[in-house]
């Protein structure tokens, strides 16, 4: 994780938002505090914010996104600051250079918060250590997807209540998800167990090791559980690579009614999108307002993003520049 | 063209005085003293110029440092010709030169690759004009490191080839090994392999939990001990000699140990990097920790440091591999492999010696006899041999300084390491190419 460099007494002692692992409980609890009070101001009340007012956060994304870019877009806004969108193209044969080229770039730009999402794990580190500004990890490579993990966080906690002592199940492409990661990282902490559930070809190894159990029966594995997260399945992964076929895997891991029934009768579902409607998740069940979280952690997503906005840049706000 | 220029002239005699002479090929401990003349080792012994060196003879006093054969590097990658930003023949003379080693060999996956009679002679030229470490060359098992056709490794080993690898890949194809293992025979020769299979060797690092928390894809150790079950197999099969380059892994070692025991022709080496560090070297993303094979778990590390000590082992390689930081300053998994080891090779091998683990001159067979014997090559302290020669301080303390090395590249993720053992001064043929400040 991140080192301290700035002596701020806050709640949040890191420079950058880099990853879950390695931040304290009561850091995360920190965090997901400013959270929830950004999630209970109106935004049609409240109107915007002049907080970050004249500062810059450009959104930086070397992979697509849709999501997540404008979650942090409106975000930013609501806080007043200044946003640019800068997506670059990338592909193998551009390799790293244009990573640091890229970082150069913009901080002769000087600006104040960069969120950056890249396809290889470890490329948001890489860049924060070559900026001068605060970065937040808006997802790189399998690794982590901090702001995801604490949106899911509030969403579970203004749903349940609680963390703690929760059974959560996280289910499907588990070896390629940065969501998996940060959740695992992030709900353990918090003293929830966690169960992983996945086909053995989309487990990684030794993933027990991480403080979970691991299913291959998703019937098994959603026993009396009080959270059921779905994760995304690239398609690319399901024609005979990882998994044989889209029906296969729905059959065995789809979630449906029938197997979300093994789960406790009030079971939360979650998704951190876009679904795939009929191959991860059914459809209707999807759409159950009563059942599914989904709209709500698309809503959680933006206050946590004001959240980790407001408290990376405090320490420039008060003058304490890095 | 230019005539390349020869040696020069012979140096005279020299006498190395007050030295612990060291020779693993004979077994020989004891203080005692060394006489070159010219290029050759004149006499050696512990009475030697007990009354006094004659005139004339130039002295070299020792002060009760260590005199051995000079390192035997067999596996280094010069990178020359074609990435010389990243490393020259030059360059890495001084590098190794600096490291007490006074022969390597190096890879043949230069640019152009070293698949025909032409590259080899480049190498030799290249060295001669050095005039400092002794360079030769392997020559690839198949023609472009396709993995197809068989180079002609008769008229390569004619030419100076030492042995046959496709480098950083593995020979993939079975037949194709079979056949390579088979032909070299004819030739005396042996065949290098980069233990892995091609097919699960797709990841970044080592699998396991790390892999996990990281996110990066792993390489399962079956991938090594798989090649090397298969290839043992076909040596069965031809008889060829065959070479374990950079074993990683307690399986793999665990294979070829049992193959020694049945009477196969086989050997291996290591690098020190797999029985000083192990996976967790690459912690936060350390592209200076990537290489190939990966580090691996501690359980595997140890069994490396152990396979080192009961003999398994024959050789101790540096695998120098430099990258430049357009190659490591990337995202893990598009980073080069590849660590610099000429210059740390000495200190990081005596790890296992200053721990009781091994004894010296064990310890230097795998880093002079051995690896010579593999390549059929002479290294020791014998009457008539090459004055190649190292002379260090076993006990010397240091701390490794990446910055400080000659080498083109600083590649090694040991910045700071605590070591102990210094090369005092490397002797090739007689002559002084290094001599510590």
């Amino acid at each position: 994780m991140t080192s301290s460099k700035t002596p701020v007494q806050s709640g949040y002692p890191h420079p950058h938002l880099l990853g879950i692992e390695g931040l304290s409980r009561s850091e995360i609890v920190f965090l997901l505090d400013e959270a929830a009070e950004y999630a209970d101001l109106d935004p049609h009340r409240h109107g915007r914010n002049a907080l970050l007012a004249g500062h810059t956060v450009i959104n930086l994304f070397f992979e697509n996104s849709t999501r997540t870019r404008t979650s942090f877009e409106l975000a930013a806004k609501r806080l007043g600051a200044d946003v640019i969108n800068m997506s670059v193209a990338w592909s193998s044969i551009k390799k790293g250079e244009t990573l640091i080229d890229t970082a150069m770039t913009l901080t002769a730009m000087h600006p104040d918060v960069l969120v950056v999402r890249h396809p290889d794990s470890g490329a948001v580190k890489l860049l924060s250590e070559k900026v001068e500004c605060a970065v937040i990890n808006g997802g790189d490579g399998a690794h982590e997807h901090p702001t995801q993990g604490l949106l899911d966080a509030l969403t579970i906690i203004r749903r349940l209540g609680r963390l703690e002592g929760l059974r959560i199940a996280i289910c499907g492409d588990i070896l390629h998800s940065r969501v998996a990661r940060s959740n695992i990282h992030l709900l353990t902490a918090m003293g929830a167990q966690v169960r992983v559930i996945a086909p053995p070809t989309l487990m990684p190894g030794r993933v027990e090791e991480l403080g979970v159990e691991a299913f291959t029966d998703m019937r098994e594995g959603l026993a009396d559980c009080d959270v059921v997260m779905m994760l995304r399945l690239q398609t690319e992964r399901m024609q005979g690579s990882y998994v044989p076929s889209i029906r296969e895997y729905f059959h065995f891991y789809g979630l449906d009614r029938e197997k979300l029934a093994h789960a406790k009768p009030d079971a939360l579902v979650m998704h951190p999108g876009p679904m795939n409607r009929g191959v991860e998740i059914d459809s209707e069940l999807a759409d159950d307002i009563d059942r599914s979280a989904i709209r709500e952690q698309v809503e959680m997503g933006v206050a946590v993003r004001m959240a980790c906005l407001d408290v990376l840049t405090r320490p420039l706000r008060s003058g304490r520049r890095r | 063209m230019q005539k390349p220029p020869g040696r020069p002239a012979a140096p005279g005699r020299v006498a190395y005085l007050n030295a612990r002479l060291l020779d693993p090929a004979s077994g020989l401990d004891a203080p005692g003293a060394l006489l070159s003349e010219g290029g050759e080792i004149a006499d050696l012994g512990p009475g030697l110029f007990k009354d006094g060196v004659p005139e004339g003879v130039e002295t070299i006093d020792c002060r009760g440092a260590c005199l051995a054969p000079g390192l035997v590097d067999m596996r280094v990658q010069l990178r020359d010709p074609g990435e010389e930003h990243k490393e020259t023949i030059s360059s890495a003379s001084r590098a190794a030169a600096i490291g007490g080693v006074t022969s390597m060999v190096a890879l043949p996956n230069t640019d152009p690759i070293v698949d025909d009679v032409a590259g080899v002679e480049f190498v030799a030229r290249r060295a001669r004009e050095e005039k400092s470490v002794k360079v030769y060359t392997y020559g690839t098992v198949t023609r472009r490191l396709e993995g197809q056709e068989l180079t002609e490794m008769g008229l390569l080993t004619a030419y100076g080839a030492l042995g046959f690898t496709d480098g950083l890949k593995a020979v993939a194809n079975a037949q194709v090994m079979r056949r390579a293992l088979a032909y070299s025979r004819a030739f005396d020769t042996v065949i290098l392999q980069h233990p892995e299979e091609p097919s699960l060797a797709g990841g970044a690092m080592n699998s396991g939990a790390l892999a996990t928390r990281l996110g990066l894809s792993g390489i399962p150790v079956q991938a090594e001990v798989m090649m090397v079950e298969r290839d043992l197999r076909l040596v069965e099969m031809t008889g060829g000699r065959y070479h374990v380059s950079h074993v990683s892994t307690a399986a793999a070692l665990e294979a070829i140990r049992a193959a020694k025991k049945r009477g196969l022709p086989v050997t291996c080496d290591t690098a020190p990097h797999y029985f000083t560090l192990n996976e967790n070297a690459v912690g936060d993303y350390r592209t200076f920790a990537k290489v190939s094979p990966p580090l691996r778990s501690e359980a595997d590390r140890a069994a490396v440091a152990e396979a080192l000590a009961d003999g398994t082992i024959d050789a101790i390689a540096s695998d120098h591999a430099p990258q430049d930081q357009d190659a490591k300053r990337l995202p893990f998994a598009l980073a080069e492999p590849g660590i610099v080891g000429l210059e740390t090779l000495l200190a990081l091998s005596l790890a296992p010696v200053h721990a009781g683990r091994m004894g010296l001159l064990e310890l230097l067979a795998c880093l002079t006899s051995r690896p010579a014997g593999i390549l059929r090559g002479r290294s020791g302290l014998r009457k008539g041999w090459p004055a190649d020669l190292v002379v260090f301080d076993l006990e010397k303390p240091g701390r490794i300084d990446p910055d400080r090395f000659a080498s083109k590249s600083k590649n090694a993720p040991y910045e700071g390491h605590m070591i102990q053992g210094q090369v005092l001064r490397t002797v090739v043929d007689g002559r002084p190419i290094f001599v510590a400040a």
